[in-house]
């Protein structure tokens, strides 16, 4: 290929490539300088030469702060919540998919308007809701972890439906009835048959709502008030969110949180692909 | 017997024993045990909450969870209920932290709920009549009392008229618990912390301010102490008269009748006592939203920024993804994954570290930025600069997750059409514009819909980054000038305590954005037809 045909065709795409390769991991690059500089504190200044003295002191300074309990927490909350989005939601969508049952329709519809109602919208109604649950059951009050996974559990299916709706009918129905003649019972043909199938999905889904507990401040925020519960987004806010300024904190522990979900979004890259074109929009 | 009948009994008997293989309900599998086991727990913690949920007197909530345990057991033991078996665990949870927090936003939207008005009328009046406990008690016994502490919360410990040991606290009425009396003096009190002579000291206005009520009916009086040692009985300088539904104090003698509709007690004069109750206020918090000097002007400019920000949101991420998509969907481009895959990195970046790390980055003095062009940029604190600059952020934030949805749409468009085109004698940008673009709006428009309500409602951004400042100077409320109506409305509510809760109006604002975003949705999608894969 002569070379102004190859830039033309392909040259031309490898330059636009670096370019938006070097826009989209440079702030990156620049937090994981600051995390390694010891001479940032209160502003970010001293990263701004980037890599020009390296150490782990930001790191081992977050042993004296809250941030391995705040890392626990998100986790925890973070893969309860995934857990139960991913089982919850999987089961409606089987059930909308493979069975003809009165009232589909409308509560399909239904579950459709309400996915419109963006839960964090409520906020005031879920303080006031967990106010009068923690009379009456502590475990499910205000500053209760699980009473958070219970609020994000609540979204399991608006949020979810249709995105797995979509895939399970994907599947073909041929495989149930060939499994059902084969004597195969209705909890074997869920757990045998069809999860396996339907695991991209799983998997895409799993990952959002985590990402999506991850992120969320305002409920977070709203239900956990004592500092050995909250997540990190509550904490983080407070490091640098407010007037007091830790970005030796914050730099070095964004690069640890962000790790996990880099990875797993790097690794699980081709299901996500698929699943977000069937219609998630990230949390 | 006509061979019909024949048939069609054989048909029916066939299905029974259809149905019984299918019931998990008959079945003694070890499935069955499982879901037994399960019932048993989910049984056992429902029953557990039915009584605990009537021994503290919450009939609603005691009788919900009775109906909901009614309706799960029902589900899971039928054979009727196939489908429900798989719904119900979503559904429990949807119902109760999803739609009935929806129709609760929209209860409390119509009610004056939040500063001064979080009680009902009963608790207002325990609350009024306990606040002004201020007389004491002429000639009244004496007890003596010790100052106790848990939890960073003090309470009175006494010994009453019978030598019972009683503690009590803040809302928690005197209670008899186990402890260790010597010499009518209080030594130890289970559960409690004693405090020493120096605490105290530390702590002594609140100890003065403290009163613990003797029973759960206010107007018997609480016990309060001016020493430390010794507790006396405190009565109200407030009396409640049921009957008249009035107040009166009784050192002045001045009368405040209950007013239902503002929820306060009012005398003549409109002077009004410090503690109201909830009432329904009918449309009040959003005339005040709309038409209220100091809420309707910061109101407009924040909606009218709202749907600029999340249009021009999904406008510049859609076009700058697309650009790159298109530029990539090329097969014989060597390191094509490569590129993908750091293309990837901001989207899987969490977004409120993204806002905190770019609000570092766009430091007037100190940011990175700055620094490396030289210049004063005001990225965060000039009104324009600061909304140029949060779509700036979210363009990096979201142009990936367009990346990937276009690539996605772009491998389902079918080559023969774009070639048929070609043969017809089209060029590559009448392709495009005819044949490309239509077929990607068609399975690209539910998504953008979506992404248009996730930015309308993008708090952590707008949070993050600049705390929607700068703050706009000529309004009452702290606003700024890149508040969307969502931060705006997590501001006005005060729950994090840096304004006066006002949850009444913060509802009201949430419903008018679910009306906006709702009806676009709504209305897009109807236009875009992608309701009809319901069907």
């Amino acid at each position: 290929m002569p070379a102004g045909k190859w830039f033309r065709e392909l040259g031309f795409r490898h330059i636009v490539g670096v370019i938006a390769v070097l826009y989209s991991a440079f702030p990156i690059i620049y937090i994981l300088s600051a995390a390694l500089n010891p001479n940032i504190k209160t502003t970010l200044t001293g990263a701004n030469s980037m890599f020009s003295d390296v150490s782990v002191e930001n790191f081992t300074e977050l042993s004296d702060t809250m941030f391995w309990t705040w890392l626990g927490n998100t986790l925890i909350i973070g893969v309860a919540t995934a857990i139960g989005t991913v089982l919850m939601g999987a089961a409606s969508a089987y059930a909308f998919s493979r069975y003809r049952f009165q009232g589909r329709k409308m509560t399909l519809m239904s579950l459709m308007v309400i996915q419109m109602f963006p839960q964090l919208l409520t906020f005031v109604a879920i303080f006031l809701l967990l106010n009068t649950l923690g009379d009456v059951i502590p475990a499910l009050g205000i500053d209760s972890k699980i009473a958070l996974i219970a609020v994000y559990w609540g979204g399991a299916l608006g949020a979810n439906t249709f995105l797995m709706y979509g895939f399970f009918n994907s599947i073909p129905i041929e495989l149930d009835e060939a499994a059902k003649i084969d004597g195969a019972s209705h909890t074997q043909i869920y757990w045998t048959i069809i999860m396996p199938l339907v695991i991209p999905i799983l998997a895409v889904v799993g990952l959002l709502s985590f990402i999506s507990a991850f992120n969320d401040f305002i409920l977070s925020r709203t239900i956990l008030t004592s500092q050995e519960n909250w997540t990190l987004a509550v904490g983080m806010n407070l490091w640098v969110g407010g007037n007091e300024k830790n970005w030796d904190w914050f730099a070095a522990g964004s690069i640890i949180a962000a790790l996990p979900i880099l990875l797993l979004f790097l690794f699980l890259q081709k299901y996500i692909v698929s699943g977000l074109t069937g219609g998630a929009v990230k949390g | 017997m006509t061979i019909q009948s024949d048939a069609s009994k054989e048909r029916a008997d066939r299905r029974k024993d259809r149905r019984k293989r299918d019931s998990q309900a008959t079945a003694w599998g070890p499935g069955f045990i499982i879901k037994l086991i399960l019932m048993g727990a989910v049984n056992a913690l429902g029953i557990y909450i039915i009584f605990t949920a009537f021994g503290v007197g919450s009939l609603t909530l005691g009788i919900g969870m009775i109906l909901l345990l009614i309706a799960v057991n029902w589900i899971y033991f039928s054979r009727r209920t196939l489908a429900l078996k798989y719904l119900a665990p979503g559904l429990v949870f949807l119902l109760i932290f999803q739609a009935f927090t929806i129709v609760y936003t929209g209860y409390i939207a119509f009610t004056n709920y939040g500063h001064q008005h979080t009680l009902d009328k009963s608790g207002a009046i325990n609350s009024l009549l306990l606040q002004n406990n201020s007389k004491r008690v002429e000639g009244s016994p004496q007890y003596p009392l010790v100052v106790v502490e848990r939890d960073g919360n003090i309470g009175f410990a006494i010994i009453d008229q019978e030598g019972a040991l009683k503690v009590g606290a803040d809302e928690e009425p005197f209670a008899e618990v186990d402890g260790t009396i010597t010499d009518n003096s209080i030594t130890e009190v289970d559960g409690w912390d004693i405090l020493s002579s120096s605490e105290m000291g530390q702590r002594q206005s609140e100890i003065f301010d403290l009163r613990v009520l003797l029973s759960d009916d206010a107007e018997e009086g609480a016990i309060g102490t001016q020493s430390g040692t010794v507790g006396y009985q405190f009565v109200s300088t407030l009396s409640y008269d049921d009957a008249s539904d009035t107040m009166t104090n009784t050192e002045t003698g001045e009368v405040y009748a209950a007013n239902d509709e503002t929820g306060f007690f009012e005398n003549e004069d409109g002077d009004r006592l410090g503690v109201g109750w909830r009432v329904n206020v009918g449309f009040d918090n959003f005339r005040e939203g709309f038409s209220d000097d100091r809420y309707a002007q910061p109101f407009l400019k924040v909606l009218i920024w709202n749907v600029l920000f999340a249009l021009f949101s999904v406008l510049t991420t859609f076009l700058l993804g697309m650009f790159l998509a298109i530029v990539m969907n090329d097969e014989r481009l060597k390191g094509r994954r490569f590129y993908r895959t750091i293309m990837l990195l901001p989207y899987a970046f969490p977004s409120f570290m993204t806002a905190f790390l770019f609000a570092g980055m766009m430091n007037r003095n100190y940011g990175f930025f700055n620094e490396i062009i030289g210049a004063a940029i005001p990225w965060l604190t000039d009104p324009t600069m600061a909304k140029v600059s949060v779509l700036l952020v979210n363009l990096w934030m979201g142009f990936p997750y367009m990346f990937l949805i276009v690539t996605g749409a772009l491998q389902s468009i079918p080559g023969e059409l774009t070639q048929a085109a070609k043969i017809d004698g089209a060029s590559t940008l009448q392709v495009w514009r005819n044949v490309t673009l239509p077929q990607l709006m068609i399975s690209l428009t539910p998504l953008l819909i979506s992404s248009f309500a996730f930015n309308f409602n993008n708090f952590n951004l707008i949070y993050m980054l600049n705390q929607g400042g700068p703050r706009m100077s000529d309004a009452s409320v702290p606003v700024g000038h890149t508040d969307i109506l969502i931060s705006m409305v997590y501001k006005i509510a005060g729950l994090t305590g840096e304004a006066l809760p006002n949850y009444g109006l913060a509802a009201a604002m949430s419903l008018v954005i679910f009306l906006i975003v709702g009806s676009v949705s709504l209305y897009s999608f109807r236009k875009s037809n992608s309701l009809e894969g319901l069907n």
